[in-house]
């Protein structure tokens, strides 16, 4: 058993040796990175810069041979000028700045106390408190979107429940709209919010707390000015993670926030699949893009300001 | 008192994960067309679902694609995690970082419209890939999974003690052989997780599939989520529950095998 397995390893050995092994390790994910994620890009930002045409691909080349000679090379602003003055657009990015700013404060605000809760449990549950926390992560995306979809659907779970006590004697309005979304959102972003501030909160020394308390210190002056500061980074990191897919999302505005609920994901969707204009839907993206980098440049600048006060 | 208020929260959001869940599990069972009204037990809706072909092809090609895609990126994930973690500065280093790990955040409609527009372009330059179909959707979920895979490889090989490894290569072995007998057993927990998770990502994507996919390469997530915009349907309850079930046991067993395999490595 073993002279076989080291036969295929010298076997791939010379194989890799008559390549130059480490050259192919290098350049076959450089390759696929290259190919497959840095081209796309390009395409992405050329195709925001062209005219919508009917035809297929529909939009105009931005590179043109005029007459034989002459190399023309046509920016399109007008796809970027319609992003900043249509109501639409600019609506949609607020909406999604909203939907994802309030997702993401509740997410905080439950995911605080059921993170401390998780730190300050006793060493033989917190595995099994951690791995429940993440237990849902694993399980389809959709299916956690539709669990809502069937609580609050009009004839869902909840109001079919109101209705047999008769507190209400017709459906409310649940669904569709953006509270609904960002229901949606906590819901499948809380374990983003909880393991980090895990992480953090896990790490606090407790005798500070009790220090503090020792010394006369309310139970609320004591969290605010000891375990917030202290968890800082978990907090920080944990609102990134949710603010950062929440306002791409697509699929629980869809799904769950109606027709009104206009967010970039789907404006960018919209404009693809229903309205066919590819510049449009790719100039949409990359300012969505942008909105996405800007909370990660901060935070990395927030990390390299501490590295150098600590310096 | 304390003990007490911190067992309420936990309480509280658990129930908030778990409830919504547990309904689905629930009413998977109920005999009603309507889906919150019980009448009684039943499990008409498995039958119904297991005798539905499309939704079975569906599985099939959701399958299919997830378990290539998640097998393709973890190798260019390990290579990748080597590249990042193992070899000195190179030209371009940094942008193949950032490359490799943007699609961490990058929004799935961002993603799915960059791929697309990346296979009708190559499509027109070199007839190559010649439609959409199930190849389109595997390279593009390669693609999102590598970042997350190269993450977690990546990570393990950060704590790796590499003084082993040094050894064998001053007893003279060649690095390819290092890589093959030392290194890659002791990376191997990191390798089954970044599989996993590769492949429940690539099993759960929607918004990349119905970009890039074809028409005869229809997942099955797409085919919920087309049946969620018409709202809720008990068949849709029965899915839920297999699915559920089966990833939650895929997942817990395999933390339970790592969870034993770390405990006896280290012993």
């Amino acid at each position: 058993m073993y002279r076989i397995e080291e036969k295929i390893i010298q076997l791939l050995s010379s194989m890799m040796k008559s390549f130059s092994g480490k050259r192919l390790v290098i350049s076959i994910p450089l390759i696929w990175v290259l190919v497959f994620f840095i081209f796309p890009c390009l395409i992405l930002i050329k195709i925001s810069f062209s005219e919508s045409i009917i035809a297929a691909p529909p939009y105009t080349s931005l590179v043109d041979w005029a007459s034989g000679y002459i190399l023309q090379i046509r920016l399109n602003l007008g796809n970027y000028m319609t992003l900043f003055t249509d109501d639409m657009y600019i609506y949609g990015f607020l909406t999604s700045v909203l939907i994802a700013g309030a997702s993401t404060i509740c997410c905080l605000i439950i995911g605080f106390p059921m993170a401390y809760a998780i730190a300050r449990s006793s060493e033989k549950f917190r595995h099994i408190l951690l791995m429940l926390v993440v237990l849902p992560f694993w399980t389809s995306f959709l299916i956690r979107v539709y669990a809502w979809i069937m609580l609050l659907s009009p004839c869902g779970f909840i109001n079919n429940m109101l209705m047999k006590f008769h507190f209400i004697d017709a459906p409310l309005q649940l669904m569709n709209n953006s509270y609904a979304a960002c229901i949606g959102i906590i819901y499948a972003y809380l374990p983003f919010m909880i393991l980090p501030l895990y992480s953090a909160i896990e790490k606090i020394d407790y005798s500070l707390i009790e220090a503090a308390y020792d010394l006369g210190s309310s139970p609320i002056k004591s969290f605010f000015s000891i375990i917030v500061p202290l968890s800082a980074p978990g907090i920080y990191a944990g609102s990134a993670l949710v603010f950062v897919p929440a306002i791409g999302e697509f699929v629980i505005p869809e799904l769950l926030g109606g027709a009104q609920t206009l967010t970039i994901g789907r404006l960018v969707w919209n404009e693809f699949f229903g309205n066919m204009s590819w510049p449009t839907a790719a100039s949409l993206s990359i300012v969505l893009l942008i909105f996405v980098v800007f909370p990660m440049v901060i935070s990395q600048r927030r990390k390299e300001i501490k590295l150098l006060s600590k310096d | 008192m304390r003990f007490r208020f911190s067992k309420f929260v936990l309480f509280i959001g658990y129930s908030f994960l778990y409830l919504p869940l547990i309904c689905i599990v629930i009413y998977s069972f109920n005999e009603s067309r309507f889906v919150a009204t019980w009448t009684g037990f039943s499990l008409k809706w498995y039958k119904a679902l297991i005798s539905d072909p499309i939704i079975l092809r569906a599985t099939f090609t959701s399958l299919k694609i997830a378990c290539l895609s998640a097998t393709v990126s973890i190798v260019l994930g390990t290579m990748a995690a080597i590249i990042i973690n193992r070899f000195p500065r190179f030209q371009g280093k940094t942008l193949f970082v950032g490359a490799i790990t943007a699609p961490l955040v990058m929004p799935e409609v961002v993603m799915g419209l960059s791929m697309l527009m990346l296979f009708v372009g190559m499509n027109k330059l070199c007839g190559w890939p010649d439609g959409r179909g199930s190849t389109t959707v595997v390279i593009a979920h390669i693609t999102l999974t590598l970042s997350y895979v190269t993450m977690i490889v990546q990570a393990r090989l950060q704590d790796l003690d590499r003084s082993v490894e040094e050894a064998a290569l001053d007893l003279g072995a060649s690095p390819t052989k290092v890589f093959f007998v030392i290194t890659l057993p002791m990376i191997s927990n990191a390798i089954v997780l970044g599989w996993l998770l590769a492949f429940a990502l690539s099993l759960d994507d929607v918004v990349i599939a119905s970009f890039v996919a074809g028409p005869g390469a229809t997942t099955l997530p797409m085919i919920v989520f087309s049946s969620l915009r018409f709202g809720i349907s008990p068949e849709i309850n029965a899915l839920a529950t297999i699915l559920m079930t089966v990833l939650s046991i895929g997942v817990i067993i395999s933390a339970v095998y790592i969870c034993r395999r770390q405990k006896t490595t280290n012993i």
